[in-house]
């Protein structure tokens, strides 16, 4: 019906052939080498993993790829012909598209416009045609088993619904190579399971794929080919049936990947926070939060799984106060919380590290110190002025604390790989001496070393008989760490397991409670 | 050995490029000054009497006016809002001191005419142009209303309050009586100490006050940080709204004291008085680099930014330039201020993501 279909070439001849190739790539920024004569091959039909820690080069290599920028030397040819694509729009008509890291939509537009923007279908009369946008975005999102609205503006979705609109407008472009900057980062592992059987498809017709990824367990399902990039240089080129994961981020970071996540036993305390029928409702209709009530001790790291939307972010910010219109009782060392504001909740005791890093954390236009010491300026005043030896101090402790690598505290936060600028953030919290330290995702989109080193911070805070809640979608991850964990769906607590008790699967089928045929999609069907 | 000779080659390309570097970002961090100096030189050279004392008191009193009305724009435009209703605050405060001065309180009630003493009227003054920034700021966090139109909404309304106090008449010859004990108004305006005219004394305080709350004090940490990113201030338990209130009060009152300044020194008011300033104002911040998207500026940019204004202004003037060209070079300096500003956020970009790539 329409000529943009999202079906893609039905090219049957699949082989392992090279599609792309990228030959001698230097790119050199005023000072540093972000990638040193870098050669890459892209495989017809394959997934073409792409892995190395941040700051490594693998996403200034694909934005050259993506026409995002032109290298500063080096040549790239596609089906053997020399190519120089010089903006997102000129790659795409070469047949390269690209799914970005950093969400590229609009907020203030709805998912179909998004979807389409600037490669909208226009009628014979030059007006856009909304019915054939509209059902071709219907299945495209059907193809990736969403049941999102077409016309909901694209601000009012969740992250890991917004990351799924972009990979539909990816999948839009009729691609002959598809390049996924971490697509995965704020999805749950239902979604990943759907996205992993679009890309099998895609491969199926001979599209290429360049995936990149911090998490390692995903390659090893879906990927062919792994190249490893590491302080700008090409260290390794496999096959991945070839090699294992620990070779993998030996070659990353020249490190034992068993010292990932480190958690020690320890004795838990009193009942440090108690909550009751945290209620939140939802605008149109149904609930957020419905009736939550919990406790977490002291020393206590309290994990909460569950798919997107489940209500694990809203809780958390409920917790810290974002959400005024929230109702239920929160009680800290048994004795009731009023304070309803952010601040107030802050100097109760409970301090948020929220989920979207860029969004809601840092403030780019200011310095590593400034953004630290933002929630706890008070603790710096001599008379009514900020003491700077004071916030010296606090500073050069938390980045001695917290292995924060800047070259100094006062250049911009920005300068800052996504890792570190994480630990900044949660130094934030931190200086505010909170009872409890709400983590949302704390690990999102940050490479594996600093992944292992907040897990060791938690571990630490646990330790001083800090209480810590970590919502986080990664199984590994929310297994590894925390003492005990409560799974949600839907807003409602569906199941709860210990440290010993939980596994993989026993978490993910308390995530699908409420979901599914078998339920209806009823979700006042889920008490029990 | 091929390898080896490029590596060198690299490494020493780092080492030139770093220098280069250092040297234009610190020409592009300097510019307002560089580009104050120039301009100076050039008038000095061009226009003979633009050295002599008599015009360098005059000029800086008309620099100390915009600086002091820039001082507080900028703590609106740090937070990444603006403010269209200085020049209309200004016109607003200057026909309300000078109805006081010559006309009073008048209580018809009683039959009887209040007449406040001098410095009640400054402190009444000050107090009004405080207010309607209050209520700027009200609007603009209570009801979301963007700035943009809050305040143009108080330039239009505080605008046509200055005409209804008198009808559109002027206030003349505010000298106050002395059997009302409100005399001395015209001091504010005429008066010297160590021979530098009050305004100037005042521009200098303010400025240094001003640098001080912004660098050194958790309100100049929020309002950064309001205008770098209101979600994470927000989360950080910055109170946003009380801030943001705070920075069009602090506009308001500075728009007051010009007012008055004005006022004192022409010893009438005018409905007409400050009409457009709050462009010169917003001028003067730009020039001095704090970008209108906030969370990035400096009072000292701002500081020198009216002096390019004010310079540009008179000195255009004694060369006999025509009114007309003068808004043209005025209006390309401007642009041009701009444009490399968003050279030198480019360029600051690229050095953060050296040190990024530097620090792995």
């Amino acid at each position: 019906m329409s000529n943009l279909s999202p079906d893609f070439n039905t090219e049957t001849d699949v082989s392992d052939s090279i599609i792309l190739t990228a030959e001698n790539i230097t790119q050199v920024y005023p000072g540093t080498v972000a990638l040193d004569d870098v050669s890459y091959n892209v495989r017809k039909g394959k997934v073409n993993v792409l892995i190395g820690e941040n700051g490594a080069g693998k996403s200034t290599l694909v934005k050259i790829l993506a026409g995002v920028q032109p290298p500063t030397s080096g040549k790239i040819f596609l089906d053997g012909i020399e190519i120089r694509p010089r903006s997102p729009l000129e790659a795409t008509r070469l047949g390269i598209g690209m799914v970005f890291q950093e969400m590229n939509l609009c907020d203030n537009m709805s998912v179909v416009d998004n979807i389409f923007l600037a490669r909208e279908i226009t009628r014979r009369d030059g007006l856009i045609s909304r019915r054939s946008q509209r059902s071709s975005a219907n299945e495209l999102l059907s193809k990736l088993e969403q049941n999102i609205d077409p016309d909901e503006l694209l601000g009012n979705l969740r992250i890991g619904e917004q990351q799924i609109v972009e990979i539909a407008k990816a999948l839009a472009q009729d691609v002959r190579i598809l390049i996924m900057d971490e697509p995965t980062s704020a999805l749950s592992a239902a979604e990943v399971d759907v996205l992993f059987r679009v890309i099998r498809e895609l491969k199926a017709r001979g599209v290429a794929i360049i995936y990149i990824s911090h998490k390692l367990e995903e390659f090893t399902e879906i990927g062919d080919y792994v190249t490893i990039l590491r302080d700008g240089r090409k260290v390794a080129e496999e096959e991945l049936k070839n090699v294992g994961m620990t070779w993998m981020i030996k070659n990353m970071v020249g490190r034992n990947p068993a010292t990932l996540y480190t958690r020690q036993e320890h004795q838990l305390g009193d009942v440090l926070l108690k909550a009751e029928n945290l209620t939140l409702p939802r605008t149109g209709g149904g609930y957020l939060l419905d009736d939550i009530s919990f406790e977490l001790r002291e020393g206590e790291v309290l994990g909460f799984y569950g798919l997107m939307g489940a209500g694990r972010s809203d809780l958390v910010e409920c917790l810290a106060g974002a959400r005024p219109h929230a109702t239920g009782s929160i009680w800290l060392y048994g004795e009731p919380v009023t304070a309803s504001t952010i601040e107030g909740r802050i100097q109760s005791g409970l301090v948020l590290v929220p989920e979207h890093r860029q969004r809601d954390s840092i403030v780019p236009t200011r310095s590593v110190q400034e953004n630290m010491l933002l929630a706890s300026l008070r603790r710096y005043l001599r008379g009514v002025f900020l003491a700077p030896a004071k916030e010296r101090a606090a500073t050069d402790r938390q980045i001695d604390n917290l292995f924060i690598r800047v070259a100094n505290a006062h250049q911009p936060i920005t300068a800052l790989s996504g890792g570190n600028q994480q630990k900044v953030v949660v130094a934030k919290g931190l200086l505010t001496q909170p009872k409890v330290l709400l983590l949302d995702e704390p690990t999102r989109g940050i490479d594996v070393g600093a992944k292992s080193e907040i897990s060791e911070i938690i571990n630490r805070l646990a330790e001083q008989n800090h209480g810590v809640i970590l919502v986080s979608s990664e199984l590994k991850e929310i297994l590894a760490m925390s003492d005990r964990i409560l799974v949600m769906s839907k807003g409602k607590i569906t199941g709860e397991f210990t440290h010993q008790e939980a596994t993989e699967e026993k978490l993910v089928a308390a995530s699908a409670i409420g979901h599914g045929p078998s339920n209806g999609g009823n979700h006042h069907g889920s008490g029990s | 050995m091929a390898q080896e000779a490029s590596t060198k080659q690299v490494q020493a390309k780092k080492r030139r490029n770093i220098t280069r570097t250092d040297v234009q970002s610190f020409l592009l961090r300097g510019r307002a000054f560089i580009a104050l100096i120039l301009v100076t030189l050039a008038f000095s050279i061009l226009a003979p009497q633009f050295m002599t004392t008599a015009n360098i008191v005059i000029m800086s009193k008309h620099i100390a006016i915009n600086a002091l009305l820039a001082i507080g724009m900028t703590f609106v435009i740090l937070t990444g809002g603006i403010d269209l209703s200085v020049g209309s605050i200004v016109g607003m405060v200057a026909m309300i001191a000078g109805g006081l001065i010559n006309e009073g309180i008048i209580m018809p009630r009683f039959g009887i005419i209040i007449y406040p003493h001098t410095w009640m009227i400054i402190a009444l003054s000050l107090i009004l142009g405080t207010l309607a920034g209050t209520l700027s700021g009200y609007v603009i966090t209570r009801f979301n209303v963007a700035p943009f139109i809050a305040t143009l909404g108080m330039l239009y309304a505080a605008r046509g309050i200055a005409g209804l106090r008198n009808n559109g008449y002027t206030f003349p010859n505010l000298v106050g009586r002395p059997e009302y004990g409100n005399t001395g108004f015209e001091i504010l305006g005429a008066g010297n100490f160590l021979g530098v005219n009050y305004s100037i004394w005042l521009m200098i305080i303010l400025t240094l006050l001003a640098h001080v709350m912004t660098k050194r004090t958790p309100f100049g940490r929020h309002v950064y940080a309001i205008g770098g990113n209101e979600n994470a201030a927000e989360l950080s338990g910055v109170r946003v709204s009380r801030t943001k209130i705070i920075v069009y009060s602090i506009s308001g009152l500075c728009s007051a004291l010009v007012g008055l300044i004005i006022a004192s020194q022409l010893v009438a008011s005018h409905p007409l008085t400050g009409d457009t300033f709050e462009l010169n104002a917003i001028a003067a911040v730009v020039l001095g680099g704090t970008s209108l998207a906030g969370g990035r500026g400096s009072m000292g940019g701002t500081l020198i930014g009216a002096f390019v204004i004010g310079v540009l202004n008179d000195g255009l003037v004694m060369m006999g330039v025509s009114s007309f060209w003068q808004k043209v070079i005025k209006g390309s300096v401007i642009v041009v201020a701009v444009i490399i500003d968003q050279v030198q956020a480019r360029m600051q970009e690229r050095i953060a993501l050296q040190q990024q790539q530097e620090l792995g």
